[in-house]
């Protein structure tokens, strides 16, 4: 039985009471407990269910390394699965459920392929689902989907904020445990700024645990209260910035970190974003994040009970709780003595030490002896007794094959198979390892760190995550990390000594991957790597024999080291079975990659303040309001939103856009226009510029005129189009489509800056400066004059010519240019009174019938006039003479971007398809994209293509449905009928017509 | 992400601020060139593991075009300057080949 | 045409742990030439109230006028709006003789001002820009990407920020504003150093 003690724990508040509920079930617990504590308070031992055998699984750990307690956590808009019960703080009103069960956690179905575990090994999945193959499909995936992953995804909207931080520190600590604080205060000295981060609530980290067992000081005090002086500090030093709750999340490129803060995890209700992402750009960082220890591979090593030792004794000092009354060691090494103390000291009995080596360990042995605990040396477990829970050890001699020689009843076996350095961030950007042949684990190559934008390493391992275990080790380890640290920053920092740590000294540990070492394949079955995924020795074994010999193919074909905890527990080990399985050293074996970030961060936290209205910039005009109040259909382009059609009440988006149109043609309508991109041209060499930007010759535009001009890329393709006007001698003003203003004014820059550089040319964009108004129909022009203020009769500004004055009260510049055919006006005023303006138009427009309109109508009026649009007509594989645009192509220039690539041999290819215009036979509309069929297939068996649909629409002018297409050779095939396919089954009939559907001669404008 | 400095406005900066303009040093090639020339304007480029020499836009500050000297395998950024030049400047050339010694790309070393 | 004149957003404002207020309508005139050129430096000066060619990434201000630092051939010129178009057209006088643009941009763009202790944090949220007072001062002008779209930040005053934008993405950045300056998200970084 697990349960809370009468006395102790360090970090927890008796004095208050936390309530909380796990499985439905109302439980107690006190504040500073975490969850994973709290639940073996109230003697729930088992967490969960295995991913795959659904074997019933316990708290192993006490930390960020926890493979087993994944709970969801919360419910409704508060809900996370896969929250580890060690990490998570307890807090009042606090739901947990267990994972991967069903119908509960007691009993649960898919607990029997515990007993098909033999037809369930590595690689299972790739084997059986393979054949026959339609059952994939209708079988194995339903079933799969079923019963596979972990935890539930969230139903509802997260309600919580969440946010980034742009962070600048010269220095950066990661891990707030006495190696970590050390290594800060060492480095502080030098006046730099530094931030300290821990990613549990408390400074200290294992430190003031173990001094328990073995009377360690520091200093002369007990850790915690060197601790606590130390934070003190440094808490008092301006230069240094420290943070709880914050992990060292993944280091990447020129000395950027991303630690995760969690703010409210703890106090959900409390005000302010859940969790906060800290981008941080450092010079140096050091690592003193510890270690993690590892299992031991016996069989039954995963029945609740079976606890990591230090885990076991975090549980006792730091929240006062037992995880059993009687409790088997089982180790390699000497730290899992302080485990047996520390129970010993709190009055619970341990049986045995089971110590795999034949000498056993050094004064914390003696200690252990001298308290009258039984140690036995050479030994092993070969098997853990027990159903939901550990009932007791058979003990082998390690050296065997596992015959019992003897059973000892308990409830709780606390393991240590040695500690692993956390090299996660050391690794993360590139750090290299070695292999620590004397503590059996990889550690940081102090010769190969990461490097930063210099080309010098910017990471320093500090502590036991570089490998210095011991306290005194750790703390001289962190003095010279935090000196160097400084040093590479470009700080002088003070040489002090480190502090003077006084323990009992450790031995050697033995490796021991195998427990026993001969462990025969009955126990190796059942022997776990790792927990959270179901691998165990006999899987690695297994994947090595069917030649997965790469540990990066182990990995991926067993699954060790995969899902959330990424192999904190199972790395070595399985590394070690794998190496052993293929008869080579475990350094040649290697690692597989570390990868960020360290323990799984929110999503919430990853996206920040991107969500909702502020999930991306939408770019307004000054109309959008009057828009949005009118009935407008939105329509994204790029970044911006245009109304598509102004749909009034009882009409369908179809019908609004078939009035528009209509209403346009006949009386008058108004477009906003406010998006087209506007470039000032400027500069004696401004003309010579243009020529080159634009397919036409731009520099002999007289002052006044306007022309529609063509832009290539170098490539020959086109690019963009609008109109340019001439404003003076040396300015030309350019449109640009709504999408293109941002691409062709930095498409400007980068050939003045990068190529042209002696030309004098200066560019602007004020494509915002300007509202734009389009207003078209016969009566465009009895609008305008009654607005007042300048002449736009035909003698007065004639078509593609423009004027500046003032129009109703407005400083205007008015465009006669024309997208529809209609006798039209571009208007621009100042962005400020684009609003006001467009109000007076719908205002003095109404006695002239006028309606706005949107991007459709504006289409369907171009394409009935064979107007070509940027992005349907062209898609970056077309070239002006495709579509006919050859009169826009100047001859008279020795050069323009994408004269030279037109000139390539495919791009003069007779045989290129050409734009013309199609009409249906029936009337009806072509399906957009359809492609025409010629005769017979081509050399892969597919029938051949000779044109393709590129704009199609039904035209309420004509009142039938208009397209236009690339046809091949279709300009000499005026009046053939070609055929289109569907998708909807049905082939559509369409003629071969000039793509000028509608005022071929422009009389309608021309007036 | 890299951190880079713009040699127009002195802002040391994080790679979001900047926009990747591909190989620096292209010459260009138009009218009149030949097939063989033209093409490789327009599609051959360098890809080496080791020192490059790049383009770069300073597009979310003052939205000036640079180059910089960046090692592709160690991400270490010998330097920026100018885009006004068509080739790399001697010093900085110099200080490559104290770090990456008998170093070539395309006619440099 | 004053009576026709709206800023972006009318004059939002917000109340968290700074204050946040859409400052209206600004005059600014982009000013692109040869800062060397005495004709274009007294002709800055001239409009400019004396507020002379800034440093780099500087920003002087005189009077109702300030000069920017945008890019080394580009400033902005910022002084009342109405007085804009003539400044510009001042600008396009003094300088006709040189190859310079003088354009009025005032409705290109939308200005909010950041008032309050925490104003550096809430800045430090969405720019990835050293805000510490140490590495920020008075005087700066920094270009930089505000979450997704561009912006410029200066310091008006010991706690206080402008901030400039396009005015299409105004709404966007008054949002990432007001969600950086909500009451609860301090981060308190600034404050100890």
């Amino acid at each position: 039985m697990s349960t809370r003690l009468a006395s102790g724990g360090r970090l927890i508040d008796r004095s208050k009471q936390v309530q909380f509920t796990f499985n439905g079930k109302q439980m107690r617990g006190h504040a500073g407990d975490t969850l994973a504590s709290a639940l073996l308070a109230n003697d729930q031992m088992m967490v969960g269910r295995s991913f795959k055998y659904h074997r019933p699984r316990g708290i192993v750990a006490s930390g960020a390394e926890e493979p087993n307690a994944l709970i969801n956590m919360g419910e409704g808009a508060r809900f996370e699965p896969n929250q580890r019960a060690t990490t998570t703080e307890l807090f009042n009103g606090l739901v947990a459920q267990s994972q991967n069960h069903w119908p509960s956690l007691e009993f649960d179905i898919g607990a029997v392929n515990t007993y098909f575990s033999r037809f369930l090994p590595a690689g299972f999945y790739y084997k059986m689902f393979m054949y026959p193959r339609a059952f994939w499909k209708h079988v194995y995936e339903p079933f799969i989907r079923q019963s596979a992953g972990l935890g539930r995804a969230p139903k509802q909207r997260d309600q919580d904020t969440y946010e980034h931080f742009y962070h600048f520190a010269d220095l950066v600590v990661i891990g707030g445990g006495v190696a970590g604080l050390q290594a800060a205060l060492a480095a502080a000295t030098a006046g730099q700024s530094v931030l300290v981060i821990e990613q549990t609530a408390d400074w200290g980290g294992r430190a003031p645990v173990d001094g328990v067992a073995d009377d360690s000081t520091i200093d002369g005090m007990d850790a915690d209260a060197w601790v606590a002086q130390a934070v003190a500090k440094l808490d008092a030093m301006d230069n240094v910035t420290m943070r709880t709750r914050t992990m060292g999340a993944g280091v990447y490129d020129h000395g950027y970190l991303l630690a995760y803060e969690r703010l409210r995890d703890h106090a959900p209700e409390a005000k302010g974003p859940r969790h906060r992402l800290w981008r941080i750009r450092t010079k140096q960082i050091v690592t003193a994040t510890g270690a993690i220890e590892r299992p031991l591979s016996f069989a039954g090593n995963d029945l609740p009970g079976v606890m990591l030792a230090a885990a076991l004794r975090d549980y006792v000092v730091n929240y006062g709780v037992s995880t059993g009354d009687r409790t088997v060691v089982v180790t390699n090494n000497d730290d899992a003595y302080r485990t047996a103390i520390v129970l010993k000291q709190a009055g619970l009995e341990v049986p045995v030490i089971i110590d795999a080596r034949p000498e056993g360990g050094g004064a914390l042995m003696a200690k252990a002896r001298d308290m009258g605990i039984r140690v036995d040396t050479g030994r092993a477990i070969a098997k853990v007794k027990g159903g939901k829970r550990v009932t007791g050890v058979q003990i082998c001699a390690q050296a065997g094959e596992g015959s019992v020689l003897e059973e000892i009843p308990c409830d709780a076996v606390a393991m240590s198979g040695g500690w692993s350095p956390v090299v996660h961030l050391w690794s993360h950007c590139g750090g290299k390892l070695i292999w620590d042949d004397a503590q059996a684990h990889f550690r940081p190559d102090p010769s190969r760190p990461p490097t930063g934008a210099s080309g010098e390493g910017f990471v320093i391992a500090a502590g036991s995550a570089n490998g210095a275990l011991a306290l005194d080790a750790a703390l001289a380890d962190a003095t010279a990390a935090g000196v160097a640290a400084a040093r590479a920053a470009g700080g002088t920092p003070d040489d002090a000594p480190p502090p003077k740590a006084d323990a009992l000294g450790e031995a050697a540990l033995a490796p021991v991957w195998m427990m026993p070492q001969g462990a025969n394949i009955k126990l190796r079955m059942k022997s776990w790597l790792d927990f959270q995924n179901d691998v165990k020795v006999s899987d690695v074994q297994l994947a090595a024999h069917e030649g997965f010999e790469s540990v990066e193919h182990a990995k991926r074909y067993t699954t060790l080291g995969m899902a959330t905890d990424q192999g904190k527990l199972s790395n070595i080990n399985g590394l070690a079975i794998l190496s052993d399985a293929l008869g080579q050293p475990i350094p040649v074996t290697g690692t597989t990659t570390f990868r960020p970030p360290y323990t799984p961060i929110s999503m919430g936290a990853i996206a920040g303040e991107a969500r909702g209205e502020i999930f991306q910039p939408l770019r307004r005009t000054p109309m959008h309001d009057w828009h949005d109040a009118n009935g407008a259909d939105w329509e994204p382009v790029g970044h911006w939103r245009r109304p598509y059609a102004f749909v009034r009440n009882g009409e369908t988006v179809n019908e609004a856009v078939m009035r528009e149109v209509r209403n346009t043609r006949e009386k008058l309508g108004l477009l906003d226009a406010s998006t087209l991109g506007k470039l000032i041209v400027k500069g004696p060499d401004a003309g010579r510029f243009l020529d080159m930007m634009y397919t036409n010759m731009m520099s002999t535009l007289k002052p006044g005129k306007c022309r529609y001009g063509l832009m290539c890329s170098e490539n020959g393709f086109l690019s963009d189009d609008g109109v340019v006007a001439r404003i003076d001698d040396d300015t030309w003003l350019c449109h640009t489509t709504t999408g293109g203003a941002d691409r062709i004014h930095a498409h400007m820059e980068e050939w003045l800056q990068t190529e042209w550089w002696d030309w004098k040319v200066y560019v602007a964009n004020v494509t915002e400066q300007l509202a734009q108004v389009a207003v078209v129909g016969p009566n465009a022009r009895k609008l305008l004059e009654k607005l007042g203020g300048m002449d736009v009769s035909r003698e007065a500004l004639g078509f593609m010519e423009w004027a500046d004055g003032t129009l109703g009260g407005f400083d205007a510049r008015v465009y006669r240019i024309s997208f529809s055919g209609e006798l039209s006006y571009e208007v621009a005023v100042p962005a400020s009174q684009g609003r006001a303006f467009w109000d007076k138009l719908m205002e003095a427009g109404k006695e002239f019938g006028v309606m706005p309109y949107g991007t459709e109508a504006l289409h369907i009026m171009r394409a009935e006039k064979g107007f070509i649009m940027i992005g349907d007509e062209t898609d970056g594989t077309v070239i002006p003479q495709d579509l006919g645009l050859d009169w826009a192509l100047s001859k008279k220039k020795e050069d323009y971007l994408g004269k030279r690539a037109q000139q390539r041999s495919h791009m003069t290819d007779p045989n290129r398809w050409k734009l013309v215009g199609l009409e249906t036979v029936d009337g009806s509309v072509l399906p957009d994209g359809a492609y025409a069929l010629g005769n017979g297939v081509n050399e892969n068996g597919q029938k051949v293509m000779i044109g393709r649909v590129t704009s199609t629409y039904h035209s309420p002018t004509l009142n039938r449905g208009i397209a236009m297409g690339l046809v091949l050779h279709g300009p000499d095939r005026m009046g053939e009928v070609l055929d289109f396919p569907g998708t909807d089954g049905k082939t559509y009939k369409a003629k071969i017509v000039s793509a000028v559907f509608y005022d071929p001669e422009g009389e309608k404008q021309n007036v | 992400m890299l951190i880079l400095e713009c040699p127009y406005c002195g802002v040391t900066g994080e790679e979001t601020e900047f926009h990747g303009g591909g190989e620096a040093h292209i010459k260009r090639f138009g009218p009149g060139s030949s097939d063989d020339d033209f093409h490789d304007y327009l599609f051959t480029r360098e890809n080496p593991f080791g020192v490059h020499f790049e383009r770069w836009r300073h597009v979310s500050g003052c939205g000036k075009w640079f180059h910089a000297a960046r090692c592709t395998k160690t991400l270490e950024v010998f330097g920026t300057y100018s885009a006004q030049t068509t080739e790399p400047p001697s010093d900085l050339r110099a200080a490559i080949s104290d770090k990456r010694p008998g170093w070539t790309w395309r006619e440099f070393s | 045409m004053s009576d026709h004149v709206t800023s972006a957003l009318a004059g939002a404002a917000f109340d968290g742990f700074v204050q946040l207020r859409e400052a209206g309508a600004c005059g600014m005139i982009t000013l692109r030439g040869d800062f060397s050129s005495a004709v274009f430096q007294k002709a800055v000066g001239e409009v400019a109230e004396g507020a002379g060619v800034p440093k780099t990434r500087q920003i002087t201000t005189a009077g109702d006028s300030a000069v920017a630092w945008m890019s080394p051939d580009e400033l902005l010129i910022m002084c009342p709006h109405a007085e804009a178009p003539a400044r510009a057209a001042a600008l396009a006088q003094a300088l006709s003789g040189e190859h310079a643009l003088a354009v009025n941009v005032s409705d290109a763009r939308a200005v909010f001002d950041l008032t309050g202790a925490g104003s550096r944090e809430v800045l430090a949220k969405l720019c990835p820009v050293d805000f510490a007072p140490g590495a920020f001062k008075q005087g700066e002008i920094r270009r930089t990407r505000m979450a997704q779209v561009a912006a410029a930040v200066w310091m008006t005053g010991p706690d206080s920020f402008r901030v400039v934008c396009f005015r299409s993405v105004a709404a966007y950045v008054f949002g990432l504003l007001q969600a950086s300056a909500q009451p609860g998200s301090e981060v308190g970084v600034f404050a100890d150093t």
